[in-house]
């Protein structure tokens, strides 16, 4: 039987409050808790709880036979502590029927991967930690990137981090004439498997799903139905990946999202030969088809799915490139407070802001974002990244007077 | 000596220096024991008593006057379609532009009613209330006798003071804060230039607020140089500031304070700052202000790579101002023409060593600044790090700078006009 793969991304960042060079070397506090516990209970209302409760009543409806995958960010599950602990039950509810998968990620939803492999590494396994504190000992066995980023050398500091499996996007650059619909390999280490995206039936519901200028909008079970069907018999897998804030926050419940989302696993299963299967299930049952290249770092974003949302232009490269000067020396001092931040400073959405790509993508980028434009995020951002690196260096000066 | 003047704005409700300049000007004359009948658009009734003001709002016009139909037929009507702000950045204009919008929509007043209800704002309407500005100008002049000469400040009230000259037969003195080649550069704008030049012409004399004002007035106006005389601004309050707002970082601090236009050369700033920070880390550069060039400003620091060292506030209004100046360790003004800039003499009153481009009417009369071209980013970059360095001089600075200031005194300012004034009647036919 050839199978389904849904995974949700479950990500929030922890967002900057307005911070004025006046307030730097005298405010160490930078996170705008009025706003963040807003938009966090805004989802919970609109998209996590109620959909929690969606699929917990398919997976239970279906036993056994319908299963998803989340991957949660560090900053999502530290603000879900703080805002939203319902939220968290709801999850620990759906984890503890056995039909779902956790995937394992950042802490700090970051880029680190791109610059890093030591930096990288510790916030890989912090994560892992947390999940395994909310989770009841949880341990993730497959990997995703921030923004599905991969590329070869990713996925070889991820196998060396006992994974056995990535997930990315199936982007067309690197595709080719080939199918997303088959399990790939690492080009490095083939024994590391990757699991890619269908970026085109994914999107038709996280993007299209409620855009009445789409041609085939309305999108309806049958129709969705009769494209998986289309899928040739060849092709075992279909990945359909998405943020998991699509049900009800980017969809609204109005769009009729969760009516599709309650019929869709009973249709396939009754009209397709697919079934659903979690990353790790797919990797025991499917062989890999052949190694997969890709030299240049791709990401789930865009028309490009490139890097170029979050880095590329000079405001992202001066500020990314500022930020991982401090991490020899934060790692030396080991201070939870200035590690707290500096996790929370690292979250790619900071960069995200800071985009310029007004003309093609710019109206997905501005819906996101706390500011008004990407001027102001960088500058707000580098105020406060002043003062975070007047903290380093005041710390430094206080471990070193001791010794 | 009376006086009849045209302004266009009286504090407390200004949007540039133009105000302030006139309400430094008038409490002079009025040290002097000097009457001055002080004409505004518009008065909001909390200014302060020092003059005999009058509401041009609150004037009627009599159409049976004959000579009104020719000042009006001098008087073309214009609209004003573009760049025509003089002391506005982008962004206030069109705050102001908004405002006058919003509150003028419902105001269906023609210009021929006998009473005329002025913004006197700088807003879309600007043209017709400069020129509406001018007919109640001639009937103020019509009405009262009780003045020896007329003072116009500035273009907007030029119009104005041509009127009253017409109708009085009074002699005109024009007084030019700024031109429209400060404002706007090369590209000026036709009408304002006509105006400025209609009215300087007009005028028996002209008095500019720097040489370097003069030197415009007399090269791009044509107008004789022995009709043009100098007169410095002044400050309102020579003391000294002690802030005790505390500076919280622990790099010295170098500011630019202002507009973030062409005007200003705020891209010579950041040129400078690199230069610096690539010899001296323990620099923090602030730009402060808001403007058509900030955004190209943000990028071009981020090109530079100095984002965690200089840094921008955005429009600061009120105390911040104060406690910008009172944390800065070096000011800088580097503007490409200013007619004056009185924003250096409050740095001094900070005590904050100060740097001024060579194309700004202060380095006139400031002698205790260092004084560069303004697109010598080396020369400025040397001057940063040795006011930051060199404490000797930064501290003589601020000696002398202070002692300076209390020479820069509006009296003195007012004695010389009065002066101005004799000369000028003493000239009249």
């Amino acid at each position: 039987m050839r199978t389904i793969c849904f995974y949700f991304q479950v990500h929030q960042p922890y967002r900057l409050k307005p911070y004025r060079f006046f307030d730097i070397g005298d405010d160490h506090y930078y996170w705008d808790d009025f706003l963040n516990r807003n938009v966090m209970r805004r989802v919970a209302q609109k998209c996590y709880l109620p959909m929690n409760a969606l699929l917990l009543e398919l997976i239970e409806k279906h036993k056994g036979a319908f299963k998803v995958t989340f991957s949660f960010s560090g900053t999502f599950m530290d603000q879900m502590e703080a805002y939203a602990p319902d939220v968290l039950e709801s999850f620990q509810r759906l984890v503890a029927t056995g039909q779902v998968e956790i995937l394992s990620e950042t802490y700090g939803h970051s880029l680190a991967s791109l610059k890093s492999q030591e930096e990288f590494k510790r916030m890989v396994d912090q994560h892992k930690d947390k999940i395994q504190q909310l989770f009841h000992g949880y341990t993730p066995k497959i990997f995703r990137n921030t923004e599905l980023i991969y590329s070869d050398k990713i996925g070889e500091m991820v196998y060396d981090m006992g994974y056995s499996g990535i997930l990315t996007e199936g982007a067309k650059h690197v595709l080719g004439w080939k199918s997303p619909n088959f399990v790939y390999q690492n080009s490095i280490k083939p024994e590391l498997k990757v699991l890619l995206k269908n970026f085109l039936l994914s999107d038709d519901i996280a993007f299209r799903f409620s855009n009445k200028t789409w041609s085939d909008y309305p999108l309806t079970v049958d129709k969705f139905i009769n494209w998986i069907n289309a899928i040739p018999k060849s092709e075992p897998v279909l990945n359909l990946f998405m943020d998991y804030e699509t049900f009800g926050e980017h969809q609204w419940k109005e769009t009729g999202i969760f009516e599709f989302m309650r019929a869709l696993p009973e249709a396939v299963l009754s009209k397709t030969d697919f079934g659903f299967s979690t990353p790790s299930e797919v990797l025991s049952q499917v062989e890999a088809v052949s190694p997969i290249h890709v030299p240049i770092p791709i990401s789930w974003a865009d028309e490009e799915r490139d890097l170029t949302a979050w880095l590329g232009n000079d405001l992202q490269d001066e500020a990314f490139d500022r930020l991982y000067e401090l991490e020899k020396t934060i790692r030396t001092l080991d201070d939870p407070d200035l590690i707290r931040d500096w996790n929370y400073l690292q979250t790619s959405d900071h960069f995200y802001y800071m985009c310029t790509k007004f003309f093609s993508d710019g109206d997905i980028h501005s819906y996101f974002s706390p500011y008004d434009t990407p001027y102001d995020a960088f500058i707000n951002y580098m105020n406060v990244l002043s003062d975070f690196v007047l903290r380093i260096k005041e710390k430094k000066k206080e471990v070193e007077s001791v010794e | 000596m009376r006086v009849l003047m045209f302004g266009w704005e009286f504090p407390p409700h200004i949007s540039g220096g133009l105000g302030t300049a006139c309400y430094g000007l008038v409490k002079g004359m009025v040290h002097h024991n000097q009457d001055v009948i002080f004409v505004v658009p518009k008065l909001w009734g909390d200014e302060e008593p020092l003059a005999d003001f009058v509401n041009a709002s609150d004037v009627h016009i009599d159409y049976r006057e004959k000579k009104f139909k020719s000042i009006w037929k001098n008087l073309t009507y214009l609209e004003v379609s573009s760049f025509l702000v003089p002391y506005l950045g982008p962004e206030e204009y069109q705050k102001f532009t908004d405002y006058a919008i919003h509150d003028r929509a419902d105001v269906d007043e023609s210009i021929f009613t006998t009473k005329y209800q002025f913004s006197g704002k700088y807003g879309k309407n600007l043209m017709e209330e400069v020129s509406r500005y001018a007919l109640t100008a001639a009937q103020i002049a019509r009405d009262r006798n009780d003045f020896e000469i007329i003072h116009a400040h500035d273009w907007l009230s030029f119009p104005a003071g041509i009127a009253a000259k017409e109708i009085s037969g009074k002699p005109l003195v024009a007084h030019v804060h700024a031109t429209e080649y400060d404002r706007s550069g090369e590209s000026v704008n036709p009408p304002v230039f006509e105006i400025e030049k209609a009215g300087m012409e007009a005028a028996d004399h002209v008095v500019a607020v720097s040489q370097l004002t003069k030197n415009t007035i007399v090269r791009r106006y044509g107008i004789p140089e022995e009709k043009v005389s100098v007169l410095h601004n002044a400050v309102l309050d020579a003391s000294i500031i002690k802030s005790k707002y505390e500076k919280k970082v622990p790099e010295k601090i170098v500011t630019f304070l202002g507009r973030i236009t062409f005007q200003k050369g705020p891209e010579y700033f950041v040129e400078a700052a690199k230069k610096v920070l690539d010899r001296d880390e323990n620099v923090r550069f602030v730009m402060a202000g808001s403007g058509d060039l900030l955004n190209r400003m943000i990028d071009r620091v981020a090109e530079l790579r100095m984002g965690n060292k200089f840094h921008f506030t955005g429009f600061l209004k009120g105390d911040d101002v104060d406690h910008m100046y009172a944390i800065s360790d070096v000011y800088v003004m580097p503007s490409v023409s200013e007619p004056f800039g009185i924003a250096p003499l409050e740095a001094v009153r900070h005590n904050t060593p100060t740097i001024i481009s060579k194309q700004s009417g202060v380095a006139e009369v400031l002698q205790n600044a260092i004084k560069i071209d303004f697109w010598d980013v080396d020369a400025m970059a040397d001057a940063i790090f040795a006011l930051l360095h060199y404490q000797g001089i930064s501290k003589m600075f601020k000696e002398l700078g202070s002692e300076e200031l209390k020479n820069l005194k509006w009296e003195h300012v007012a004695a010389k006009l009065v002066k101005i004034y004799e000369k000028t009647l003493a000239q009249q036919p």
